[in-house]
C-alpha cells in the first residue's frame, strides 16, 4: 500500500495548508531517511530509505506550490484538472493573459525593471486571490469543477510570474 | 530534448507574427491556452467575402513547439477556405514539425486556435446576415 502525499506527512487532505505544518513532517522524514544513518545498513534498507527521501521531496514540492497542491488534491478526487485536451479557457481570462504577456514583452524590450517588478506584484496579488478562491471552492463548497478551472488559471499566473522573474534576472 | 530543424526554423524566423484589426467584420480571432504549461496562443484570420483566408497572423507566448505550430498554421491557412481550415488536424501539424510525444499538446493548441478563429468568423458572418 502506498501513502498519498498528505498521508505521508500526516496532514488532513485539505487545500488550506500552512507552510510550517508541511515543513515539520518533511524535515522529520528527511532526517530519518538520511543516507548517513544507513551507511552500515543492508542494500535493501539503503534503497528503501532513498525511496522514502525521494518520495518526501516530491511530496514537499507538490504540496508547497498552491497550483500543484490543488492539481494533486483534485487528482485524488478523480479529477484531471490539467488535461492537455482542455484548451478552452474563458475568453476574458485569455484576453487578460495576452495583455499581461504583451506588457511583459514591452517592459523587457524597454529594459524597464520597475514596470516588470510592478507587473510581478500584480501577478503575485492575482495568484494570492486565486489561492483564496481555491480554499473556498475545495475545502468549503466542494465545487471541484470550478476548482479545476481556477487551478488552470493559477498555472497560467505561475507561468507569467516565472517568465517575469527570468526577464528581471536578464536585466540585472 | 532536441527540437527538429523545422521547429527551430519557425522558432527563429516565425512567420506572420502580429495582429489584425479585431473589429474588422472579416477578421476572426481564436484564443486558446494550454493549462498544462501555461502557453497562450492568439490566431487571427482575414477572410474574403467568398470565404477564402487572405491573411493570418499569430501571437503565441509559450515554448518553441507552440510558436512553431502557430507559425506553421498561418502559412498553411492562407488561400484556404474556412472549411478547409477547419479540417486541419493537429496530427498533420505534429508530423510536419516532427514533434515528440510530450509536445503534441502544442499542435492540439494550434488546431484549437484555428477552430476558435473559424467559429468567431462564422459568428460574425451570421450576425451580419441577421442584421
Amino acid at each position: 500500500m502506498s501513502l498519498n502525499y498528505f498521508q505521508l506527512f500526516d496532514l488532513p487532505e485539505t487545500f488550506a495548508l500552512a507552510l510550517s505544518t508541511l515543513e515539520t513532517p518533511y524535515r522529520r522524514i528527511q532526517a530519518s531517511a538520511h543516507p548517513d544513518r544507513f551507511v552500515s545498513a543492508t542494500p535493501t534498507e539503503q534503497r528503501q530509505s532513498m525511496q522514502l527521501a525521494t518520495l518526501a521531496n516530491e511530496a514537499f514540492l507538490t504540496l508547497k506550490n498552491p497550483a500543484k497542491r490543488a492539481e494533486y488534491l483534485l487528482g485524488l478526487k478523480g479529477i484531471d484538472s490539467l488535461n492537455d485536451s482542455n484548451t478552452s479557457m474563458p475568453a476574458d481570462f485569455l484576453m487578460q493573459q495576452m495583455e499581461w504577456r504583451e506588457a511583459l514583452e514591452d517592459a523587457s524590450m524597454a529594459k524597464d525593471t520597475a514596470s516588470l517588478e510592478g507587473l510581478f506584484d500584480e501577478m503575485q496579488a492575482e495568484g494570492n486571490r486565486l489561492t483564496t478562491v481555491l480554499t473556498d471552492l475545495i475545502d468549503h463548497k466542494k465545487d471541484y469543477p470550478a476548482a479545476s478551472e481556477t487551478t488552470r488559471k493559477l498555472v497560467f499566473i505561475d507561468k507569467v510570474c516565472a517568465d517575469i522573474q527570468q526577464a528581471i534576472e536578464r536585466l540585472d | 530534448m532536441a527540437y527538429s530543424d523545422k521547429v527551430l526554423d519557425h522558432y527563429e524566423n516565425p512567420r506572420n507574427v502580429g495582429t489584425l484589426d479585431k473589429n474588422d467584420p472579416n477578421v476572426g480571432t481564436g484564443m486558446v491556452g494550454a493549462p498544462a504549461c501555461g502557453d497562450v496562443m492568439k490566431l487571427m484570420i482575414k477572410v474574403s467575402d467568398d470565404g477564402i483566408i487572405e491573411d493570418a497572423k499569430f501571437k503565441t507566448y509559450g515554448c518553441g513547439s507552440a510558436i512553431a505550430s502557430s507559425s506553421l498554421v498561418t502559412e498553411w491557412l492562407k488561400g484556404k477556405t474556412i472549411d478547409q481550415a477547419y479540417a486541419i488536424k493537429n496530427s498533420a501539424i505534429a508530423e510536419e514539425l516532427a514533434l515528440p510525444p510530450v509536445k503534441i499538446h502544442c499542435s492540439v493548441l494550434a488546431e484549437d486556435a484555428i477552430k476558435a478563429a473559424v467559429a468567431d468568423i462564422k459568428a460574425k458572418q451570421a450576425a451580419k446576415e441577421a442584421a
